[in-house]
């Protein structure tokens, strides 16, 4: 790379110095992930395929070169047609870094998509797949700041990533800080991971009464204070909260107004978009 | 066990998508990774500085005093979409440089945000009439979302180079990664090139 991570510093012509510009994420980009080297595409192979949900499936790959990512981070599927027509997506990882070897994809299947499609009807265990990765490094936890996560739908697969981190690492007893994840889905036909939200979790159905005596609506502000308290109460200012909230744009950013109203702190919010701009219906 | 049928894929025989990009239509999807913040136009302004010869704060009117100009054309996110056929209007940012006056030795820029979003850009690519701020999209004023009440466009770059609510250009001597350059995103972004991530030629 030919730029400088932190070059020198600011100057008018005069030579004097000029006030440092906003960085935002602050004191997070002083460890940042090791982004340098080029991520080259190579042919993973296919070993498991999961239904997760009427509409969603988890494909899990074996690497030729694997490399421990961080939960939130994404790999890029490439299919490439006979003429050499491409298509390129990004797909959340949803397991965990201490998987070696593998990672898993949690990808709906978007009825008038291009590659979601393909994916679902026509890729079986044993094809391979042509990926590279993992990328990112925003919308990363690193297990080392208390977490509030927030996600709708498939923006559900990098919460489970960070929470079955959280997991495997306390499993393996190393020190994790706190982490509470609110989940959204539309009814209980298209729960993701359904079994696998522990304690620290919400699950929210926007289109169903919940077994628990929810009723149906949107996610609220009385959905995600209790879990703000938690993680608020864990936050210090060495360690500071982050908020990290992912799905479709309409639902992003009903979340960030709502944690706002809740008492979020602004600079804490990691914000992942997917999708159209307009509701889907 | 029966084969999988071979990729097809759309097949958009069309020679404004860069590769590995898809027409998105007539939809316009939001990416934005931090809080959306409320930049009020009353109070915003344009900051031009570092090595230039004047440096300059422009207030809104300001702004707007300055000759218009509109651009056509398409745009292109590293996330896979391009919006083609698009249009923006505001000012050249050629013009709001010639106030300032760019200073020879300045080989690089780093446009900033009142979120604290940074990109870094080299001169060459912000000169020339290659960049502008622009305040409305398709003729109507440009949303919050996308980052009203005035924005970077650069359109030849992957649109993360234009800075939503952009606040101000820093010219420096030297290339210094910007958000997500520093998040592992390439330094230059161009999108016929596939420039996507950090180490991609």
């Amino acid at each position: 790379m030919s730029a400088a991570r932190s070059g020198p510093p600011h100057t008018d012509l005069s030579g004097s110095a000029l006030p440092p510009l906003p960085t935002l994420g602050g004191s997070t980009l002083r460890n940042p992930p090791e982004t340098g080297a080029a991520r080259r595409w190579m042919d993973a192979e296919v070993v498991a395929v999961r239904r997760e949900s009427a509409t969603t499936s988890t494909f899990r790959l074996a690497l030729p070169v694997w490399e421990a990512h961080l939960p939130g981070q994404h790999y890029v599927v490439r299919l490439s047609a006979a003429d050499g027509y491409r298509a390129e997506r990004s797909y959340s990882i949803a397991s965990p870094p201490e998987d070696a070897g593998h990672v898993e994809l949690t990808i709906e299947r978007l009825a008038d998509g291009e590659v979601s499609p393909y994916l679902h009807d026509e890729v079986r265990v044993g094809d391979t797949l042509t990926v590279r990765g993992p990328f990112g490094g925003w919308f990363v936890w690193r297990g080392t700041r208390p977490a509030l996560v927030v996600g709708g739908g498939s923006g559900a697969v990098p919460l489970m990533a960070m929470l079955r981190h959280a997991r495997a690492a306390r499993g393996a007893g190393r020190q994790v800080a706190e982490i509470r994840a609110v989940a959204s889905f539309r009814d209980e036909a298209h729960v993701l991971y359904a079994g696998e939200w522990g304690e620290e979790s919400t699950v929210v159905l926007s289109r169903q009464d919940s077994p628990g005596g929810r009723p149906a609506g949107r996610l609220g502000v009385a959905d995600v204070e209790g879990p703000l308290a938690q993680v608020l109460a864990a936050a210090s200012p060495e360690r500071p909260l982050e908020v990290f909230v992912c799905g479709s744009t309409p639902f992003a950013a009903a979340a960030e107004q709502l944690l706002a109203r809740a008492g979020s702190p602004t600079e804490a919010l990691h914000v992942e978009r997917f999708g159209p701009s307009a509701p889907q219906g | 066990m029966t084969r999988p049928s071979p990729f097809v894929g759309r097949r958009q025989r069309e020679p404004r998508l860069p590769p590995g990009q898809y027409d998105v239509g007539s939809d316009y999807p939001v990416l934005t990774a931090e809080a959306t913040p409320n930049v009020s136009l009353d109070t915003w302004t344009f900051t031009v500085d570092g090595l230039v010869e004047r440096p300059t704060t422009l207030t809104a009117a300001e702004l707007r005093a300055l000759p218009r100009s509109r651009w056509e054309g398409d745009i292109h996110c590293v996330t896979t979409w391009s919006k083609l056929g698009t249009s923006f209007t505001g000012v050249s940012l050629d013009s709001v440089l010639a106030l300032a006056g760019v200073a020879p030795a300045a080989t690089h820029a780093l446009s900033w945000s009142s979120s604290g979003y940074t990109t870094n850009l080299p001169v060459a690519d912000v000169t020339g009439g290659r960049a502008w701020l622009v305040w409305e999209h398709e003729d109507r004023p440009l949303t919050t979302e996308h980052g009203g009440p005035v924005r970077m466009l650069v359109p030849h770059l992957y649109f993360w180079k234009s800075a939503k609510w952009v606040a101000g250009i820093r010219f420096l001597d030297h290339d210094e990664q910007g958000f997500w350059e520093r998040n592992g995103y390439h330094h230059r972004g161009d999108p016929w090139r596939e420039q996507r991530y950090a180490g991609d030629e």
